[in-house]
């Protein structure tokens, strides 16, 4: 008997196939936002204990139910807002601060410890501005954190590493170079700039 | 019958589309990998504000998701006011503690700590009801919190 030939599987409507899949997941596909901006509420605790915190330490920003700025009680564009909130923090008014470079300014805060960002909003204001307002600051934080960590890294053996990018490079799991090193690196970074962003009702 | 015949001229030579499937297949698994399938379908509007100083979400810790925002077109009769809603549901304010102390039972109990809340709220949505969010979720003790964000310029956001 000849042998006869397995006959051969049509391919030509394998490419419809994987068009209609294809087209499947291109509907469904939604590329979700991960990223944002991480904070952390106050636990509740209702034994109130006066602390006496000196006006001067206080930098009060208001964002007000028309979105408008206002920083110590004066109106101010959202753009200005990051070099402020820096010369506050910077200012070293008590001279303790070794890092800082700011104006040693005494009616502005004392050192990075105890400056604190007072953010207030009002009900009316829209989330969009809060965030905005949000994200300056905490730039602010970062413009200063970067320089330290520019600093401190060229020292440590980082160099030329922002904060930022120490931090991201810490989470990297392809990151060659002493870890250990550098979370003690970033830790000190916070330590010496803490985030001392509150908010008030 | 000669030996040499003549070639037919026969216009071009058609394109070979052996490799067609090849190519869809390329894509497929592009889009297969890249897919991400949605928890919850919107009943609200959701247009993220943008802001430039974010950090990664953190994935490999639980992260639960609130969304606010205004009831989109076919939801108007929840009014036009900024509603919450959680996982497939508007919800009133009350509930979000239930939804934190649900979303903690689905977890191993050594993660409960790291359950990260990621806030996705409408740019056009008023603090007032993101304020009494936070108070909610201050309540159950969910501290950690997660402004999401696209990534852009800040200053865009106010107009």
């Amino acid at each position: 008997m000849a042998k006869r030939s397995a006959p051969e599987v049509n391919a030509g409507s394998m490419a419809d196939i994987a068009f209609l899949l294809l087209i499947f997941f291109l509907v469904t596909t939604t590329i979700e936002k991960d990223s944002g901006i991480n904070r952390k509420l106050p636990p509740i605790e209702e034994l109130e204990e006066d602390v006496v915190i000196k006006q001067k330490n206080i930098f009060t920003v208001l964002l007000n139910g028309k979105d408008q700025l206002l920083v110590e009680d004066e109106l101010m564009e959202l753009k200005d807002l990051r070099t402020a909130a820096v010369e506050f923090l910077d200012n070293n008014g008590d001279k303790s601060c070794t890092y800082c470079k700011g104006l040693k300014d005494p009616a502005s805060s004392d050192n990075p410890d105890k400056a604190i960002i007072l953010l207030k909003n009002e009900r009316e204001t829209s989330y969009a501005a809060y965030i905005s307002v949000q994200n300056e600051l905490v730039a602010a934080y970062n413009v200063l954190r970067n320089r330290r960590g520019y600093e401190l890294g060229s020292k440590e053996g980082f160099k030329d590493m922002s904060f930022v990018e120490m931090q991201m490079n810490y989470k990297d799991a392809r990151f060659v170079g002493n870890k250990v090193k550098l979370k003690a690196v970033i830790d000190q970074i916070k330590l010496e700039f803490p985030q001392k962003l509150s908010e008030a009702q | 019958m000669s030996k040499f015949k003549k070639k037919k001229d026969g216009g071009t030579p058609p394109i070979s589309t052996a490799s067609l499937p090849d190519i869809v297949f390329m894509l497929l698994f592009f889009f297969m990998v890249a897919t991400v399938m949605r928890e919850n379908s919107l009943k609200i509007q959701n247009a993220l504000p943008v802001a430039n100083q974010v950090e990664k979400l953190d994935k490999k810790n639980p992260v639960s998701y609130i969304y606010m925002g205004k009831p989109s077109s076919g939801y108007e009769k929840f009014g036009t006011e900024a509603r919450v809603q959680l996982n497939d549901q508007f919800a009133n304010l009350n509930e979000v503690g239930a939804f934190i102390s649900a979303e903690r039972a689905a977890l191993r109990e050594e993660l409960i700590p790291f359950l990260t809340v990621a806030l996705k709220v409408d740019r056009d949505a008023n603090m007032g009801i993101v304020g009494d969010v936070k108070q909610e979720l201050r309540k159950v003790n969910a501290l950690k919190i997660n402004y999401t964000t696209g990534v852009g310029d800040a200053m865009t956001n106010m107009k």
